[in-house]
């Protein structure tokens, strides 16, 4: 009975989030609508018994990845969203079918939901079978996937950076004065 | 004791609702926390089944999930910042072209 309180409590806080990042107009407004979503669901894991995924949820997601965001738009000083017509494909084949889709996942969770529940703490893993399994049925991925952030960093360092600084760079190689701005502007992101 | 289906009906609405933004949402960084939280639909439904079948590999996938959204979000957020030099502006209406 308290696991279901605590479900319906954090559940409502993070469906009550991820509303309010549709209705609210200015990104700071959703972006820090969605670090309450994360928040809500790291609690939603940890009912689940699932701490390890709860504090990387935390850390990583509302977090790192969420600085991230805000620190995107401050720096492109982002205001309040324009409304616009958009895009009609979006409102005659995009909503009808997200709502059709909506209706046939809930319509089926309930038409064959059965007694199979979940109980507090249902999972059994600690951190030390985490490490276990990471570290030797998932090797293989988990180094794939420290290339993957190797070239995510130079992805977004190129991308991001000032293209008329790599250019001057580029086109006289003796006058130093270009380098250090274009550290400058690697550092700053 | 809650039921299997009240957490995949969570993430599935979690996951509705990113998609909404993603269609309805004018600001490119909104459209981009809008994919985040489709992620996010996703972890949830990832660690209820890991919860029901108590097998740990859900748990090492929503890690993987997690490792991916970064890397997404910074090279997305780094586009971001290329388009908006570019363009100066972050409706994705006035986005429109490939070549300036």
């Amino acid at each position: 009975m308290l696991h279901l309180i605590l479900f319906l409590f954090f559940g409502a806080i993070c469906v009550a989030g991820s509303i309010n990042l549709l209705v609210q107009r200015h990104p700071i407004d959703s972006a820090l609508s969605l670090v309450v979503v994360m928040a809500s669901l790291a609690a939603e894991y940890l009912l689940l018994g699932a701490e390890f995924v709860a504090a990387i949820q935390v850390i990583v997601y509302a977090g790192a990845i969420m600085v991230l965001f805000i620190f995107t738009i401050m720096l492109l000083n982002a205001g309040a969203e324009e409304r616009t017509k958009g895009s009609r494909v979006a409102s005659v084949l995009g909503i009808p079918g997200l709502v059709i889709g909506a209706v046939l996942v809930a319509w089926t969770l309930l038409h064959r939901a059965n007694a199979e529940t979940v109980s507090i703490g249902a999972l059994p893993g600690t951190p030390h079978d985490i490490a276990w399994l990471l570290f030797h049925d998932f090797l293989l991925p988990f180094e794939v996937t420290s290339v993957l952030i190797l070239i995510a960093i130079l992805g977004a360092v190129v991308l991001a950076s000032r293209p008329e600084a790599v250019a001057r760079r580029h086109h006289d190689p003796e006058t130093t004065k270009a380098a250090p701005e274009l550290v400058g502007a690697g550092k700053e992101r | 004791m809650v039921p299997l289906t009240y957490y995949l009906l969570l993430s599935g609405i979690l996951f509705a609702c990113g998609v909404l933004g993603f269609l309805i949402k004018r600001n490119i960084i909104t459209i981009f926390m809008s994919i985040e939280l489709m992620l996010n639909g996703v972890n949830l439904s990832f660690v209820a089944f890991a919860a029901h079948w108590h097998a740990l590999s859900g748990q090492i996938f929503v890690f993987f999930v997690m490792v991916v959204a970064a890397a997404e979000a910074a090279v997305g957020l780094a586009i971001i910042i290329a388009v908006y030099r570019t363009r100066e502006t972050l409706n994705v209406d006035q986005v429109n072209l490939l070549k300036l």
